[in-house]
């Protein structure tokens, strides 16, 4: 894995450009950088300067190389390249609360945002007044809404909130998409139907991601558990409550296997058995260095014992690669079904490439099924 | 002019009650929730079955109730069950319990915490951690984030 470290600040949230040369960052101010790979370096290459408060969400669009960015300023701006600069669009959405995450939709026709004013917004592009226009799902959230990850069919949204809950949305737009085939969520998807709604874990819901599929969709909590859902005739829903602090993002690396991060500063791995409906722990995927252990010699010992109260020789330092709480993870190759190498970014202003192989070789139990 | 004449009661008006958004829990029917059974418990901490009596306690945790005296009868029954044990036994009885088991353990620990009599935080402070072992700072999460306590 390859460690850099772009600032002493925390990183608010990243996004990578389609071919993965270019990772635009909220360096925890009102800006956006984008960061150009430079051989084994990264340079600045644009500073986008629009918004009033703190960036809490970058998402990058693939095909159309559109950037959309969120902030506290409750407002989101839709960013293209227009030569060598970008230039943004104003998105209104209606909201009285800061946005706290965004995200394209697949087919990139449409993005929606989560915010402290308990609604998402589905944004889309009106043709005829050449202006984004939004649309409100309101209820049942109760709270404020913390993350998003859209269906592969364009229509269906999952959202993780402070209410304790995970549900999944229908955001399906009729002026802009046809109307979906059936899932296994269920076939009747008018806009703002809640398809399925998550009970049994307490605790905000930090992150959502639903597998390669769709038909299954995993989130992490605060009260330190990790869930999986299966969609079908009744949902079937596992959970796992783990012995760390609480995970703050996941994401599907394949079709049964996750990776979550959170306030431990180390990626972990979890897979998930559809027989038994049943999801383990698979292994911590942080390789620590293995410090020399020098003995400590009597002069030491005392020095402990009236510095710290203690004779332990083991400092206070973090053995994991990243130095604080990991707050995003996201996939740079192999796409959610058969991913080879995530990126993880974290408080500590760094951002480590995790390649998915040499984790495989160098855990020996590890299994990515 | 230095002393206020005019009522100031609206300055203790709880303006949260009225706001219209406000987050109400659910409610989960717990009214038949009466906490683990005394008698049985008692009967097995004099028979000297430590183990069973720990097991006995932690049934039917009066969780989903609004009764606060079912909730102390049940902190108080939990706590003599735990002076009950020698030092040396607590770690097989964390053991012993599951996963759900040891939470649950957790946040009776922590409600007994709460309200500390004679010695019970020093017992309480050894099972804590031997809980914490077993269940790891997780388990203690999870006492924190719980919107139904015992």
């Amino acid at each position: 894995m390859s460690y850099h470290s772009f600032l002493l600040e925390p990183i608010s949230c990243h996004a990578w450009n389609k071919d993965r040369t270019q990772i635009a960052l909220c360096p925890n101010n009102h800006e956006v950088h984008i960061y150009k790979k430079d051989g084994n370096n990264w340079s600045k290459i644009h500073v986008l300067k629009e918004h009033n408060g703190q960036v809490t969400g970058i998402d990058w669009a693939p095909e159309s190389n559109r950037i959309v960015t969120c902030g506290t300023d409750r407002n989101a701006y839709v960013w293209t390249l227009k030569g060598d600069a970008w230039k943004p669009t104003l998105v209104i959405l209606r909201i009285n609360r800061a946005a706290r995450c965004v995200k394209w939709s697949p087919k990139e026709n449409k993005f929606a945002v989560g915010s402290g004013s308990r609604l998402i917004s589905v944004c889309y592009f009106e043709k005829d007044n050449d202006w984004w226009v939004c649309k409100h799902i309101k209820k049942p959230i109760r709270s404020t809404i913390l993350c998003l990850d859209w269906h592969p069919n364009n229509v269906l949204l999952a959202a993780g909130s402070c209410d304790f809950k995970c549900r999944i949305f229908s955001a399906y737009i009729k002026e802009v998409e046809e109307k979906p085939a059936p899932t296994a969520w269920g076939s009747k998807m008018p806009f703002g139907e809640v398809m399925f709604e998550s009970t049994g874990t307490a605790g905000w819901v930090h992150g959502v991601c639903f597998s390669d599929s769709g038909n299954r969709v995993a989130w992490a909590s605060h009260d330190s558990t990790v869930a999986v859902a299966e969609g079908g005739k009744t949902a079937v829903c596992a959970s796992l409550t783990s012995e760390t602090l609480p995970l703050l993002c996941v994401t599907f690396i394949t079709e049964n296997s996750l990776v979550a991060a959170g306030h431990d500063c180390y990626p972990v791995l979890f897979v998930y058995d559809s027989n038994k409906a049943a999801l383990s722990f698979g292994g911590k995927l942080d390789v620590p260095k293995q410090s020399a252990q020098k003995g400590m010699t009597a002069r030491e010992r005392f020095q402990n014992l009236d510095k710290k109260a203690t004779t332990d020789s083991k400092e206070a330092v973090l053995e994991s690669v990243h130095k604080n709480s990991i707050s995003q993870i996201s996939i740079l190759n192999g796409g959610k079904a058969q991913c080879a190498k995530f990126c993880t970014t974290g408080m500590d202003g760094g951002m480590t490439i995790w390649d998915v192989k040499t984790l495989e070789s160098a855990m020996k139990d590890l299994k990515i099924v | 002019m230095s002393k206020n004449t005019v009522s100031d009661r609206f300055r203790k008006v709880d303006v949260d009650e009225y706001d219209e958004n406000k987050f109400v829990d659910e409610e989960d029917g717990g009214e038949n929730q009466l906490g683990p059974d005394e008698a049985e418990v008692d009967s097995l901490i004099r028979s000297g079955n430590l183990m069973g009596a720990l097991q006995a306690v932690l049934k039917n945790p009066p969780i989903n109730t609004k009764n606060q005296n079912v909730k102390e009868r049940a902190e108080g029954l939990v706590l003599k069950v735990l002076s009950a044990f020698k030092t040396s036994d607590i770690e097989k009885a964390v053991q012993s319990l599951d996963k759900t088991g040891v939470d649950l353990l957790m946040k009776y620990i922590y409600r007994g915490f709460e309200k500390p009599s004679d010695n019970s935080s020093a017992i309480l402070l050894q099972w804590h951690e031997k809980a914490l072992s077993a269940g790891g700072v997780g388990s203690i999460v999870r006492v924190l984030t719980a919107r139904k306590t015992v």
